[in-house]
């Protein structure tokens, strides 16, 4: 873990494409959406997506993001479920890596680009940094409107009674709202926004942070932004306020009771262990000597 | 503990290695050339041109050749490769009735000036296995006629509007967009949905359009006329002033002869589909015109209730390569989700205080 753990130096580029893989016309193009998209917190802009040597749905969107602000000076950091080496966050790595020759860590503080899939780091963001979210399903209405005509219209007339009626059946059935991850949040007073899969868990992270957040999806040519220190409320009623996951364990390697931890299932009776999700805080926790004995 | 989450690096890369074995399969056995594919699986090199959306036969039997003949994968391929491309110039509209025919037929007339040409089919074959293809060895070719004289093949549904019994189609004269660069946005133009139904996966156009004919969606529809053929490309550069042209390319075009009862303005008149692709591809260019004609049913003031009818729900879900890339991204790790789905469904199934009491 150790060796992986080092900043990895700036490498050679691969001449054979354009820095960062796409061309300039196109990260043109999407920069113009993203001012846009910061313009208008939690604002879907439609975009003129590009067909990204990976499959849509394993982070197009994000990636386009990323190579449309990256810097030959950038330090970027790629996360799948909170861990920099699961293999999706490798290949992008790797890509970027390749493409445009830039340095890469492991390290959340180190790093000015975080590009994430389903989480946010656990480790405090600071203003120098852009968050860029890889995002499926950017329609926080999908799943009650289908039509993206009908949503489009809901978002300009501010009419989200549907989101609130779907969230009150949950309380009336179940006793609570039934939604554990990509959980809606209002941006900044206005529009409701889907915060890409992240657990709700992460959900306080997006408020007031310093740091900029981005969000791309590829497939359905979307972007959107949360300007740094702006608001974003989940969505919640009085009488049953938002809350997060809390765990009865703590983390089997670092001890942590503060993170987000990942169920692992150790034999056939079922035994269960739970450590972190973030693979960064964790390390950092065990080398500031906090390892369970 | 961490072992099944670490290792990523390695993992891929001895992923690589092994899809190449397997590609590459028996070293024993001759490695099969790019050309081979080209001359010999061309309506593959068709179906990955059209969907790829770039006519360039060698680059797309590269693409087969790398995907081990996952067609889907290798429209994938020339996709990615097309995007990183310059685009020069946008072309003239093709002529189709100026087309070098290798096939046509009308099914909606016994003769058209011009006449019906067969051409290479598999119509009327008998599904037999022709076990003389095991070994190889020379083929009978067809006799040609070296100086058959080259006739007039003026479209069919060009024979109907003379009379006034088909819609005339009108081009508004409006910049065409290019969905490849910019966002489709609903409601689109008729120009967006063909461009998405020319990239749209055949199997899925061939559904849909399947299920107009078993009445979800029913606009009675007859081949007015399919044609294989050549065309030529014309580009008119801006610094020439005049039209110059590029090359032929081989498409086959389809126009769907479709009834239209008439409304209280109009008379009863046909209507029109229509489908293109490249190379030869019947049944993409039938699937498509078919689908063409279904979406428009709200410029006929049809009552949509079907599928096939619903602009969103085809055009958002006709390209493959989006498909398949989000059906395969279910097998990217989900732990963190799932485990908020775990400890979600872990409270829901215990009683509350309430109804404990």
């Amino acid at each position: 873990m150790n060796a992986a753990t080092q900043p990895r130096p700036q490498a050679p580029r691969d001449e054979a494409y354009n820095f960062a893989y796409l061309d300039e016309q196109t990260k043109r193009m999407i920069r113009r959406g993203l001012l846009k998209a910061v313009a208008i917190p939690g604002y879907q802009v439609p975009f003129g997506g590009r067909e990204m040597p990976l499959p849509y749905g394993w982070g197009t969107g994000g990636m386009q993001l990323t190579a449309a602000i990256l810097g030959a000076e950038d330090v970027l950091k790629v996360i799948d479920q909170g861990a920099d080496d699961t293999t999706n966050a490798v290949s992008i790595r790797r890509f970027f890596a390749r493409t445009a020759g830039v340095a890469t860590t492991e390290r959340t503080p180190e790093a000015t680009i975080i590009q994430t899939r389903h989480r946010i780091p656990e480790t405090p963001l600071h203003a120098d940094q852009i968050m860029v979210y890889q995002v499926p399903i950017p329609e926080p209405l999908r799943f009650i409107e289908p039509s993206e005509t009908e949503t489009r219209t809901m978002h300009a007339l501010n009419d989200y009674g549907v989101m609130h009626v779907k969230l009150y059946e949950d309380i009336a059935t179940f006793g609570h709202i039934a939604t554990a991850y990509a959980y809606p949040v209002t941006v900044d007073e206005r529009y409701v926004m889907d915060p890409s899969p992240i657990p709700k868990f992460d959900n306080p992270k997006l408020d007031m942070s310093p740091a900029l957040m981005l969000f791309g999806a590829g497939r359905e040519k979307r972007l959107y932004a949360v300007p740094p220190f702006t608001r974003v409320t989940s969505l919640d009623f009085e009488d049953h306020p938002f809350d997060v996951q809390k765990w009865e364990h703590n983390c089997a390697i670092c001890g942590s009771h503060e993170s987000f931890l990942d169920e692992l299932i150790l034999d056939d009776q079922g035994t269960q262990s739970f450590v972190c999700s973030d693979t960064d805080y964790c390390a950092q926790r065990v080398s500031q000597g906090r390892a369970v004995q | 503990m961490y072992v099944a989450v670490k290792g990523g690096e390695q993992a891929i890369d001895n992923a690589h290695k092994l899809l190449a074995k397997q590609r590459r399969g028996d070293t024993s056995v001759a490695e099969l050339g790019v050309e081979q594919i080209r001359q010999q699986l061309p309506l593959a090199v068709a179906r990955v041109m059209t969907e790829g959306s770039l006519y360039d036969a060698e680059l797309a039997a590269l693409a087969i050749k790398q995907s081990a003949g996952d067609l889907v994968e290798a429209i994938f391929l020339l996709r990615a490769y097309r995007t990183t491309l310059t685009r020069f110039s946008a072309s003239l509209p093709i002529d189709t009735s100026a087309m070098q025919l290798n096939r046509r037929l009308s099914a909606t007339f016994k003769d058209v000036p011009g006449g019906q040409l067969l051409g290479p089919t598999f119509d009327y074959t008998h599904r037999l296995l022709d076990f003389t293809l095991l070994a190889e060895g020379e083929f009978p070719g067809p006799e040609a006629q070296a100086d058959a004289a080259v006739q007039d093949c003026p479209r069919v549904l060009g024979l109907l509007a003379k009379e006034g019994l088909i819609k005339e189609e009108q081009d508004t004269g409006a910049p065409v967009a290019d969905i490849t660069r910019e966002p489709l946005e609903y409601p689109a133009s008729r120009a967006e949905r063909l461009q998405a139904l020319a990239r749209g996966d055949e199997g899925f156009l061939l559904a849909l359009g399947y299920s107009t004919q078993r009445g979800y969606g029913r606009n009675h529809p007859f081949a007015g006329e399919i044609r294989v053929g050549e065309v030529e490309v014309w580009i008119e550069p801006e610094e020439l002033g005049f039209p110059i042209s590029i090359g032929a390319i081989e498409v086959t075009e389809c126009e769907m002869v479709n009834q239209f009862v008439g409304s209280a303005t109009e008379l009863p008149q046909f209507t029109r589909g229509y489908g293109l692709a490249f190379g030869h591809a019947e049944r993409k260019a039938m699937g498509m015109a078919l689908v063409d004609r279904s979406l428009r049913a709200g410029e006929y003031s049809e009552e949509i209730v079907s599928p096939a009818q619903q602009e969103e729900f085809v055009l958002a879900h006709c390209d493959n390569v989006e498909a398949a890339g989000f059906v395969s991204h279910l097998k990217l790790p989900h732990y963190v989700d799932f485990q908020s789905e775990l400890e979600l469904i872990r409270k829901l199934r215990t009683p509350s205080k309430e109804s404990a009491q």
